[in-house]
């Protein structure tokens, strides 16, 4: 998959986190910005990761902006982004 | 179809789109916690709340609470989507809304069945409950309380419903013809009966009025928009110590009478039969899960 459009996902609410993704050329750029960066930064950068590489997104600009949330938001904030982004019509729910 | 057991004395609405909520409603104890991916998401958040909703139940952090998801009616462009994700992700029980007839329940089986065979799912695993908002629905509640196995229960809603009758929420006589005949129906299935939702959360005394009315009616619980609302109708629902002492006194000749072999037991020269030993021990249950009421 690829992200061909600019797209946003969430809301600044706290537990919440707000996803921007955008095409690129070429390379993969995720910036990680968080409140609770101290203690859960490697945390959400892996989820973050692993959630793309499931998507098959290899080039793109993510910013990822967390305002506390759970693995389980962060997972369906990116995939709605990038599913938003890549301008999706079918799901596969196995890369979900 | 057997009467059900499990208790589902409060079903609390949560908005599918809101993150905050999603992550904590568990605390709040609700028998059943249902996700709204229909009328409390806007339309341009179905996309990201069906995948919020999605990966919340797969979580799995909500305990022995059950799960439901209100999908969007199949009728819609979300309606399947909505399915996908909530019987992929595991969830307990599909809330199908604006249900009309059998063959709308006879419709989201089929789908149902055709997604737990693609995912790897017990088929059959998948519970359903359909909702009854019009006065087509009210007219083939039994039908409807009938038409799969899947189904747990039924319920009113009363927006559209009174909209559809062409009158206004009021002192519940509106709702009294609906009410009476989804009950009907779900006894006649052997299935559960849920009351609309009471909107007006700051109103604890007209809330506790109509639980009281619902309660009588025989009802097994409410669906609920607000957390606050939970305690309040869990007491309501509590036996008080009179009637927890009788019950605990029928249930114990009952298991005497079975040791001895009898076929009909009495308690104070009054005979005990099953649906007194089966109400009794509905009373315990509610009693073990909050207490007696205060």
């Amino acid at each position: 998959m690829k992200i061909v459009k600019e797209a946003i996902a969430g809301t600044l609410e706290s537990s919440d986190v707000l996803v921007k993704v955008a095409p690129s050329d070429g390379t993969l750029e995720v910036v990680v910005t968080s409140e609770v960066e101290h203690q859960f930064g490697a945390q959400i950068r892996a989820v973050v990761d692993e959630t793309l590489i499931r998507l098959g997104i290899s080039e793109g600009i993510v910013l990822v902006e967390d305002k506390g949330a759970l693995d389980c938001t962060l997972r369906a904030r990116v995939q709605t982004a990038v599913l938003r982004g890549g301008a999706v019509k079918t799901l596969d729910w196995s890369a979900l | 179809m057997t009467t059900s057991t499990k208790l589902r004395r409060s079903m609390l609405f949560l908005p599918g789109s809101n993150a905050a909520m999603l992550s904590t409603a568990f605390v709040f104890k609700p028998d059943s916690i249902m996700f709204d991916l229909e009328d409390a998401v806007s339309l341009r958040e179905k996309d990201s709340a069906r995948l919020l909703v999605f990966h919340a139940l797969k979580l799995r952090n909500y305990r022995d609470m059950e799960t439901v998801v209100r999908i969007n009616p199949l009728s819609t462009p979300f309606g399947l989507l909505d399915l996908e994700a909530a019987v992929r992700a595991g969830v307990d029980v599909v809330r199908l809304p604006k249900t009309d007839t059998a063959e709308d329940v006879h419709a989201l089986e089929r789908e149902v069945e055709r997604i737990e065979r693609e995912c790897g799912r017990d088929v059959g695993s998948t519970k359903l409950m359909a909702a009854i908002e019009s006065a087509s629905g009210v007219i083939n509640a039994v039908a409807i309380a009938t038409a799969s196995p899947r189904l747990i229960g039924i319920a009113l809603a009363g927006f559209d419903y009174v909209m559809d009758m062409q009158t206004e929420r009021g002192d519940g006589t509106e709702l009294f013809y609906a009410r009476c005949a989804v009950l009907h129906a779900a006894r006649y299935a052997k299935i559960d009966a849920f009351d609309v939702v009471f909107s007006d959360v700051n109103d604890d005394e007209g809330f506790l009025k109509e639980v009281e009315l619902i309660k009588r009616l025989g009802f097994n619980g409410k669906s609920l928009i607000n957390p606050r609302q939970i305690e309040q109708l869990h007491n309501a629902f509590a036996p008080t110590q009179e009637e927890v002492d009788y019950s605990r006194r029928v249930v114990a000749a009952a298991e005497l009478g079975e040791r001895q072999g009898l076929g009909v037991v009495s308690l104070n020269g009054k005979m005990i039969d099953a649906p007194v030993i089966q109400h009794a021990r509905v009373v315990l249950q509610r009693a073990q899960a909050s207490g007696v009421r205060r």
